[in-house]
């Protein structure tokens, strides 16, 4: 923000955000609570340029020389395991935090690309079923709504550890977004302030883990396969335990990932970025002798656009994962709902409440008036151009690196802008061949 | 009665044969013999069969059942019954921990005693040991009764929602917004028939009914030293 005014001078340590919000909790007493991620400047993808080819290096041919996009997904110990056309998929997210037009509007973009979607917190809806032709079930602490019928109908399951806006940290659904439907689904009462478990309730710890997905395999006939979902914070130790528990997949996600409501304290606060744990969880993967070649890593947290999928693959992940994205896509922070964002006290851009359940495009809502406003056909149509988007945005990049794949994309497509960016992604600095911390 | 050694047909070949999954319904009841303490057993059953396990399982035996009427002849590993729909499981020794975590519906009696979080996050189920519960059982239970016939441990109810405990001893302490609660001939008439149903001889008048305040559920400041 700024101020004309030159004598004015603003606080970099005590700025007007942060001022802000010490006036709100001496007013309210009790911790910020919102919705969207981390807002603060973070290491990330943009502090990575690709290397395109050049004498020593030829590319491919832009719109005519194939470059595949296409991952399988679980074939460790699944029968069936998931074929993707996109390595883009749909983060989980539940009903409850969004609508069930929003549900319905991530199926159908999805199912329309050939990526998969995945259930959230509070169970799984026949809208979402049915308009997802591959769908993930997420296994959760809280086990809302959690049943055998929807494992087995299920294309996959996701044994949810954390996530990255909270590693350690479990759901939260406030009042005004529990309604008769949610209410039921989640077996609460209506109007409570819900809090979902930050640990499941039936096993501790990585043992415990392996016997836990070995009872998930045999309740589903061995047919599905199965993810361990964490928040990054010890992403190498948490990836070799989770393949060490039989996990066919791992899904980590950094500290930008997205939430529905969460205490700003945790958004900000906990976790290791992105860029960081990518490059940790694929480390573990190829010491297992697994990488690219018997367990999967999907990565989340501020994936935005075709350049940070292909530099998420490049850094070792198999696919993404998209969650804010996907939501903005559908029309959250819209231009043209200015007006009620301003009713609000916010402005496109910088909508973050969608824990308050009022939100004027339908999407982080369970208001009926207001689902109404998202067309879950047209939404999802829209999200289905922006996978497509971001596939041909990282098709593009890896020509230019001469790949026939994006899985073809490697570290040593990468060089970074930053000291930092180098040390996390362990790539070297733009025009040195320093790695910090390795050489 | 079909009889089934895990032994010679592996955790693999006893669940599927269990699950009917070969579309072959065939008996109705069924023995299983050499356990030793095999995880998952009698996991993800769909239909009303009679199942008798012959010894100690361990983990998550009977996990997600429906319908099923499982009796274990032994003691129960971590998580038995975990997450239930429908049916019966009895088990005739001691449960480990997580006894009926989640589960959604369906009797679960445990003739011996149970360990801790018996019955967490449970949503529907009922639960009636014998013996006694270890700590925080029907920590954040949503729904369902648990009637304990022996004593509690320590957080008894923690973060209580709906569901309702019904307790013949004494509780070691009880957990945030968990408050005993007056006996109404609803609730006397309520035990009665689980204590029937479960084959347990008790009186119905020596037992306390302890549920949520309701005074945590929703966030006010005020409740900050309550957790």
């Amino acid at each position: 923000m700024s101020n004309d005014n030159p004598t004015l001078r603003e606080s970099h340590l005590f700025d007007r955000a942060t001022i802000h919000e010490i006036q709100r909790a001496a007013s309210e007493g009790i911790y910020r609570i919102r919705g969207f991620g981390a807002k603060r400047a973070l290491p990330h993808f943009d502090d990575l340029i690709f290397l395109g080819a050049s004498v020593s290096r030829y590319p491919l041919e832009g719109y005519r020389e194939r470059c595949g996009t296409d991952v399988v997904l679980g074939a460790r110990h699944a029968s069936k395991p998931l074929h993707l056309d996109i390595p883009v998929t749909i983060a989980g997210m539940s009903f409850g935090s969004l609508s069930a037009n929003a549900k319905e509007a991530l199926g159908r973009g999805a199912s329309e690309v050939g990526t998969s979607t995945t259930t959230g917190d509070g169970g799984m809806t026949n809208e979402e079923r049915g308009h997802s032709k591959t769908l993930v079930y997420q296994y959760l602490p809280s086990r809302y709504g959690m049943n055998p019928d929807d494992l087995r109908r299920a294309d996959a399951i996701e044994v949810v550890i954390g996530q990255g806006a909270k590693p350690g940290g479990g759901g939260m659904l406030l009042g005004q977004k529990i309604s008769d439907r949610v209410a039921e689904m989640r077996t609460l009462p209506k109007d409570i302030d819900q809090r979902s478990a930050c640990r499941h309730p039936d096993w501790t710890g990585p043992d415990d883990l392996e016997i836990k997905i070995r009872e998930l395999r045999e309740i589903t006939d061995w047919e599905k396969p199965i993810y361990v979902k964490v928040g990054a914070t010890r992403t190498y130790y948490d990836t070799m335990l989770a393949v060490k528990a039989g996990a066919d997949v791992i899904v980590v996600d950094g500290m930008q990932g997205g939430t529905g409501a969460t205490q700003e304290c945790f958004i900000e606060h906990v976790g290791i970025p992105t860029l960081a744990a990518v490059r940790l969880a694929a480390e573990a993967l190829q010491e297992l002798g697994l990488h690219r070649s018997g367990v999967q890593l999907i990565v989340s947290g501020g994936i935005r656009s075709g350049a940070d999928v292909a530099k998420a693959i490049a850094l070792g992940a198999d696919a993404v994962s998209i969650g804010t994205a996907a939501l903005i896509a559908l029309g959250d922070n819209r231009p043209d709902l200015a007006g009620e964002y301003a009713k609000l006290g916010t402005a496109p851009g910088f909508y973050e409440d969608w824990q308050a359940g009022n939100d004027p495009a339908g999407i982080t809502t369970q208001d009926p008036e207001l689902e109404k406003r998202l067309d879950p056909v047209k939404a999802g149509h829209r999200l289905a151009n922006y996978l497509r988007v971001l596939t041909l945005e990282a098709q593009t990049l890896a020509r230019a690196c001469g790949k026939s794949h994006l899985h073809n994309l490697e570290p040593e497509d990468l060089q970074a802008l930053t000291l930092e960016a180098a040390a996390m992604a362990k790539v070297p600095l733009a025009g040195t061949d320093w790695i910090p911390g390795l050489k | 009665m079909e009889r089934i050694d895990l032994k010679e047909s592996g955790l693999r070949g006893v669940n599927r044969r269990l699950q009917l999954r070969e579309g072959d319904a065939g008996t109705a009841a069924f023995e299983v013999t050499g356990l030793g303490g095999e995880h998952s057993v009698a996991a993800g059953l769909m239909h009303p069969i009679e199942v008798t396990l012959k010894g100690h399982v361990g983990y998550y035996c009977a996990g997600m059942n429906q319908q099923a009427r499982i009796t274990v002849e032994g003691n129960a590993g971590v998580g038995l019954a975990e997450n239930m729909m429908s049916g019966l499981v009895r088990v005739k020794g001691d449960a480990s921990q997580s006894a009926g975590a989640t589960a959604h519906g369906g009797l679960i009696v445990i003739e011996g005693n149970a360990s801790a979080r018996c019955g967490i996050s449970m949503k529907g189920a009922d639960i009636v040991v014998k013996g006694s519960v270890g700590h925080n059982s029907a920590f954040m239970a949503q729904a369902g009764r648990l009637v304990i016939c022996g004593d509690a441990g320590d957080g008894l109810g923690d973060s209580i929602y709906e569901a309702r405990i019904y307790l013949r001893g004494k509780a070691q302490g009880l957990g945030a917004d968990c408050v005993e609660k007056e006996m109404r001939e609803e609730h006397l008439k309520e035990l009665s028939a689980l204590l029937a149903e479960a084959g347990i001889d008790a009186d119905p008048a020596d037992f306390r009914r302890y549920g949520s305040a309701r005074q945590l559920y929703n966030f006010k400041v005020d409740n900050a030293g309550a957790y």
